[in-house]
C-alpha cells in the first residue's frame, strides 16, 4: 500500500478568549465539513498534534493531497466555540522536526 | 514549544480593498498595522467621492509609518453608462486605481470596454447581478481591466448563499482564464479580525479553481501590475505607453 504523505501546519490562533483543545479541533472539523461535506472532511486525515495555550499556537496534521483544501477551510474560520477568532498559517512542513527547527 | 514567526517572502503582496473609514482613525490604524504585520506591501482604501485632503494625508502618513505603500483608489457605483463616463472623466486622474461596481449589464459592458477602468466588481449577494460572461471577458481583455473578487462574503456567508457564490466565482474564473483577464483577490473587509494573510487569501482562491501559482498572482503580481501601470500614466513624465520624458531641455 502506498504511504500517505502528510503535512504539519503550525497555526496562530487569534482570539480574545482562548478555546480549549477540544473546542479548537471541533471548530476546525466544523469548518472543513461545512466547506467540503462529511466525505470531503474524511479525506483530509486531519488531527491535532499540539496545542500551546500560552503562545496560542496549534499544530495540526493533514494529508498532502488535501493541504490546499484544509488551508482554505482554515481561512474561512471566523469563530471558535462561538467566540470571534481567526487562524493564520505560520508554517507548513513535512516533518515535525523541520516545523519546529524552522521556527528557530 | 518553539516560537514561530512569519518567514520573509520573495513576492510582494497587495490588498487593494481595505474598507477602512478614514474618519475612524483608531480602526484604520488597526487595519493598516495588521496589513503590515501580515506582510502586505501595498494597501488601498477606497473613496467614493473626492477625498478630503486632510484625511488622505493622515492615511498616507499612517501607511508610511507602518512601511506600507498607500495606493489611492476610487469605487464607483454608476447607474448608467453616462454616469460612468462622467465619473471617469472627473476622477480618473485623481486616483491610482479605479474600480467599478457593476449593478447592471449596460454599466458592466461599458466599464469592461473603457480603458480607464482598472477593476470590475460584481455583487456577491445577488448572483443575477454577476455579469461576467464571455462577452464581458472579451471586452475586459481588450481594455486591460481586471476582475476583482472580495473574500469577505466567503467568510461571512454560510450554506446555500456561499454555495451559489462559489459556483459563480468558479464559472467566472474559467471564463477569465480563457480570455486572459487578470484576477485580483482583495479582502473587502472593514474589521481587522476578518483580514487574512496573503497566502491564506490565495488558498481561498483555490476554492474557485485557481492553481497555487495563479492564486498567488491574484494577491501579488496582478494588483501590483495595475498600480505600476497607473502610476506611470499619472506621472508628469508620461507621454504614451512606453514613452516618457527623460530630460527636458532649457527653453530659449
Amino acid at each position: 500500500m502506498k504511504r500517505v504523505k502528510r503535512r504539519y501546519l503550525a497555526l496562530q490562533v487569534e482570539c480574545e478568549v482562548l478555546p480549549t483543545e477540544r473546542e479548537f479541533i471541533d471548530a476546525v472539523w466544523a469548518a472543513v465539513t461545512r466547506l467540503y461535506g462529511e466525505v470531503g472532511a474524511s479525506q483530509t486525515g486531519l488531527s491535532l498534534i499540539d496545542f500551546d495555550v500560552e503562545r496560542k499556537v496549534a499544530v495540526i496534521r493533514v494529508s498532502l493531497a488535501t493541504l490546499n483544501m484544509v488551508r482554505a477551510a482554515l481561512a474561512t474560520m471566523t469563530s471558535v466555540a462561538g467566540k470571534e477568532a481567526s487562524l493564520r498559517v505560520l508554517s507548513v512542513s513535512g516533518t515535525l522536526k523541520a516545523l519546529y527547527s524552522g521556527a528557530k | 514549544m518553539q516560537v514561530f514567526r512569519v518567514v520573509a517572502m520573495t513576492r510582494t503582496f497587495a490588498d487593494l480593498h481595505l474598507r477602512a473609514n478614514p474618519k475612524d482613525q483608531q480602526a484604520t490604524q488597526r487595519l493598516v498595522g495588521k496589513a503590515a504585520q501580515f506582510g502586505y506591501s501595498q494597501i488601498s482604501v477606497p473613496f467614493t467621492s473626492r477625498p478630503n485632503e486632510e484625511e488622505l494625508a493622515k492615511l498616507k502618513a499612517m501607511c508610511r509609518e507602518a512601511s506600507v505603500d498607500f495606493v489611492s483608489r476610487a469605487d464607483f457605483y454608476p447607474r448608467s453608462e453616462a454616469e460612468l463616463t462622467r465619473f471617469l472623466r472627473k476622477f480618473r486622474r485623481q486616483f491610482e486605481v479605479i474600480c467599478i461596481s457593476c449593478d447592471s449589464k449596460e454599466v458592466a459592458r461599458q466599464a469592461a470596454k473603457d480603458r480607464r477602468v482598472d477593476l470590475l466588481n460584481f455583487s456577491s449577494l445577488d448572483y443575477h447581478k454577476r455579469f461576467f460572461d464571455r462577452a464581458e471577458a472579451e471586452l475586459a481583455s481588450g481594455s486591460l481591466a481586471a476582475l476583482e473578487f472580495d473574500i469577505k462574503p466567503l467568510l461571512i456567508l454560510e450554506g446555500p448563499p456561499r454555495v451559489r457564490l462559489l459556483m459563480s466565482l468558479s464559472r467566472e474564473v474559467a471564463v477569465a482564464k480563457e480570455f486572459h483577464v487578470p484576477i485580483v483577490v482583495s479582502s473587502g473587509v472593514a474589521e481587522a479580525r476578518l483580514m487574512r494573510m496573503p497566502k491564506d487569501m490565495a488558498s481561498l482562491a483555490f476554492l474557485f479553481g485557481l492553481d497555487e501559482a495563479s492564486a498567488l498572482d491574484t494577491v501579488s503580481s496582478s494588483p501590483a501590475a495595475i498600480v505600476k501601470r497607473n502610476r506611470e500614466k499619472l506621472s508628469s513624465r508620461f507621454v504614451a505607453p512606453g514613452i516618457s520624458v527623460v530630460k527636458e531641455g532649457k527653453g530659449q
